[in-house]
């Protein structure tokens, strides 16, 4: 697909995305980034961040390969906690909460902040135990509800109909866009607010990439939803709102379909007619 | 020409085969030289008679198995002292087992073959093997029974079987009596005393604890008094037959049965009959005590100290090693202290195991063993409990010896799972406790798993620490039996590695034993092979079940 095609398409998507963005035009703020820079060691990898994501909509980070958008997102959930050599200023609020807050309980945020990664991660287990692995460690072991939450986690990443005869099969032996969707229903299994997808589909094959889109069409019905894509015309397609990164820094954020149709900066005008690399 | 031979690496691929080949060649020599040597043990051999006149010196008949046949060139063979005629190129000599130690003071004997002038295998050559003494070689005359002729010539032998197999029953029974029913009462009467002594020490002595012990004793007693006739009475019967047999110098010699093991005829034998006698053997050598200082019967209980010291050891040494890994890799931070931590783990694997069995003698044995007896068993002092080697000392020492094994593989193990499905799990909201319980330590399990494969490889077949703390040549009692609390880790044990070096070289029938040696490294080797076959099946099964993501 060309640039010029991309951004047809971009624009026959943000069409219908706008006539259902205009239905409810005050957009609570789910999550809010003030000021975030972050360092690894010497390194400055953001700079400065600030921008907003509403609920229950679709934001989307865009930008070329080490722009800090997969960085940013894993700030939400305090993924970068785990690098020992990051370090954050700036706050981010969830909800007007602080998580950078030193009083905060990281594994209890990251129950409200779900995520998937770019590679499909199952675990060695059952289907099953997969998707009841966030249920368990919470402590729930009560068979009715375990397997009641399953079923609905599985319905909700529509898996349920390929999986419900093999729950026992080990969650490694199914494809790959399979194994992408199961990892998205063990993350809702525990109903987080929020679901962080780190380039969900780049490493599936197309058919299982426009189920994975689809998805989060019907999950940000419940959920506040980040996609970090390299590919824009899946941001066209699946968010609300897209941001494009450059360098560490945040050059613009707008509705999906204004930034595409009418970026307001050059240099998210040359990214998105592709005349950077 | 050369050079562009040697660019193209096919010099490189001949020596890795050649490297390869070798290692197989030596592994392949080693365990057939053990096999045949060991395996061929059991199996009877034709008993000769040779009629036998050195130069100048009367005629003699000799009875014997032939061991083993050795060449000497005639020159070596002048230059040691023999007298070779000019025709003679070699000195051929027979390596004898004659047996009869009781009578002529040696088990073997040299023959050169220009002396004999005749052999044969006649088929009434009879094998008695005897709980001491050895060996014996001759020809059966007749059996008695409380002294009175019972059987002679053709009726002598079936006679004899059975006999014999009452002889052995009531051994049996004898041998039950004595280990377990009184070996209990034994033990219980030891208790009493401690318990008695532990009162006194405690000033807790009264009349009606004074009383009760009274009592147990005298039960005890009696049950003992009970055995005592019994045995009595057992012996009575043993004692008083007998077997009457001429030696090759054509005396007779009378052998109760007591004594006997069993006996055969191999010349006589089909090959049936040397299956059978094949297969009692091997049982015997697999399931019963040692007999005449370790050079006959069974290692039994070799088997049974390196199976339970090694199961022992690993029970120690998989927490241990996995916490540390655990620790040194999801937890320390990496950096100057940590690598200095792995260089020594490392290095302490390169310590030599002597080292650690000193190790284990003064600080496990003396240092724990010591405090431990005075502070929880001041009632048997002087004789200590743990203060002198044992089971559980020589396991813990092993313990340490094989740790930095463990270490290392559950560590690379730990590395090679990815982060993916440590983020995995943290993103669901699990601590890193919870992530490391349920996902990574089974994912790391196989790894584990070769840890302690390795570990039990190089366990098993130490020695030269186990020497120090805890293996004995002969240990009278197993250390797991009836009596509570069952399994004893304070007892002294036996170990096949040991029971090698004891047969082999402190044994003082060097020449009888060698065999033995053999079917005892044989049997080393088959018990560290099913070992690490178990631990292997069980790593597959691990693998197999937590395929990793790499692929």
């Amino acid at each position: 697909m060309t640039a010029q095609q991309a951004r047809t398409h971009a624009i026959d998507m943000s069409s219908v995305l706008r006539g259902k963005g205009n239905q409810d035009e005050q957009n609570e703020t789910c999550i809010k980034v003030e000021n975030l820079n972050l360092f690894y060691g010497e390194k400055q990898a953001l700079h400065d961040i600030n921008m907003e994501m509403p609920k229950h909509k679709v934001t989307a980070y865009i930008g070329p390969s080490g722009c800090g958008k997969s960085t940013l997102l894993r700030c939400i959930n305090r993924m970068n906690d785990l690098v020992d050599s990051a370090r954050i200023d700036g706050r981010i609020l969830l909800e007007d909460e602080d998580i950078y807050d030193k009083a905060v309980n990281v594994a209890a945020l990251r129950r409200r902040v779900g995520m998937v990664f770019q590679k499909p991660n199952p675990f060695p287990k059952s289907i099953f135990e997969n998707v009841a692995y966030g249920l368990r460690i919470q402590g729930v072991n009560d068979k009715r509800i375990l397997d009641e939450t399953v079923e609905n986690a599985l319905r909700g990443a529509a898996l349920w109909d390929e999986m419900k005869d093999r729950l026992n099969d080990n969650a490694l032996g199914i494809s790959g866009g399979q194994q992408q969707r199961l990892v998205i229903a063990r993350a809702i299994a525990i109903e987080p607010e929020v679901l962080l997808l780190d380039e969900p589909a780049s490493a599936l094959d197309p058919l299982s990439t426009l189920k994975i889109e689809e998805l989060i069409n019907e999950l940000k019905e419940k959920y506040t939803i980040v996609i970090v894509t390299h590919n824009m015309q899946q941001a066209a397609r699946v968010s609300d709102y897209t941001a494009f990164m450059y360098m560490g820094e945040l050059i613009e954020i707008g509705t999906t379909s204004e930034l595409f149709t009418n970026p307001k900066k050059k240099q998210t005008e040359d990214y998105i007619t592709g005349r950077y690399g | 020409m050369m050079k562009s031979w040697f660019k193209s690496g096919a010099p490189w691929i001949w020596l890795n085969a050649a490297a390869v080949s070798a290692s197989l060649i030596m592994i392949v020599g080693v365990l057939g030289l053990v096999t045949v040597r060991g395996a061929g043990h059991f199996w009877p051999s034709q008993v000769t008679r040779f009629s036998y006149q050195e130069e100048g010196k009367q005629p003699q008949i000799i009875i014997g198995e032939k061991v083993d046949t050795s060449i000497t060139p005639a020159a070596m063979a002048k230059s040691t002292g023999f007298k070779m005629a000019d025709d003679e190129d070699t000195l051929v000599q027979f390596l004898i087992k004659t047996g009869n130690r009781d009578v002529t003071g040696a088990d073997f004997r040299w023959l050169q073959e220009r002396n004999v002038k005749e052999q044969s295998d006649p088929a009434d050559m009879m094998v008695v093997e005897r709980r001491e003494w050895g060996n014996f070689y001759g020809q059966l005359i007749e059996v008695k029974e409380s002294g009175k002729t019972i059987a002679t010539g053709e009726q002598a032998w079936p006679v004899l079987q059975t006999k014999i197999k009452d002889a052995l029953a009531v051994f049996k029974e004898i041998a039950h009596l004595e280990k377990k029913e009184i070996g209990a009462i034994n033990y219980g009467l030891e208790r009493l005393r401690l318990k008695q002594k532990k009162l006194e020490l405690e000033n807790r002595l009264d009349d009606a604890a004074k009383r009760q012990i009274a009592a147990e004793k005298a039960g005890y007693e009696d049950q003992y008094k009970q055995y005592q006739t019994q045995l009595a009475g057992l012996y009575q019967k043993l004692r008083l037959d007998s077997l009457v047999a001429r030696t090759e110098s054509g005396s007779t010699v009378e052998i109760p049965l007591a004594k006997v093991v069993r006996a055969f005829q191999p010349n006589a034998m089909s090959l049936f009959d040397k299956i059978a006698h094949y297969g009692t053997k091997l049982v015997e050598f697999l399931g019963d005590d040692p007999r005449e200082a370790n050079t006959e019967g069974g290692i039994f209980p070799a088997i049974f100290g390196t199976v339970m010291m090694v199961m022992i050891m690993s029970v120690i040494v998989t927490p241990f090693g996995v916490i540390a890994a655990v620790y040194l890799r999801e937890y320390a931070k990496q950096g100057f202290t940590t690598r200095l931590i792995r260089v020594a783990v490392n290095n302490l694997a390169g310590v030599p195991s002597v080292v650690y069995g000193v190790f284990g003698l003064g600080f496990f044995v003396y240092i724990l063993g010591g405090n431990i007896d005075q502070l929880f068993f001041p009632e048997s002092a002087p004789a200590p409990v743990y203060g002198t080697p044992g089971l559980l000392w020589a396991s813990i020492t092993l313990a340490l010896l094989t740790l930095p094994v463990v270490i290392v593989s559950t560590e690379e193990g730990l590395a090679r799972i990815p982060s993916s499905i440590r983020e995995g799990s943290l993103a669901l909201g699990a601590t890193k406790l919870e992530t490391l319980w349920l996902t990574v330590l089974p994912m790391a399990s196989p790894a584990m798993m070769t840890g302690l494969i390795l570990a039990v490889a190089r366990a098993a077949g130490e020695v030269a620490p186990l020497m120090l703390v805890g293996v004995v040549k002969l240990a009278p009692t197993l250390p797991l039996d009836g009596n509570f609390p069952f399994l004893h880790l304070d007892r002294k044990f036996m170990h096949l590695g040991f029971h090698i070096y004891d047969v082999g070289f402190q044994s003082p029938n060097v020449e009888a034993a060698r065999p033995l040696v053999y079917a005892t490294a044989l049997l080393l080797v088959l018990v560290i092979v099913v070992l690490n076959l178990a631990a292997i099946v069980i790593r597959n099964n691990l693998r197999e079940k937590y395929r990793a993501l790499e692929g």
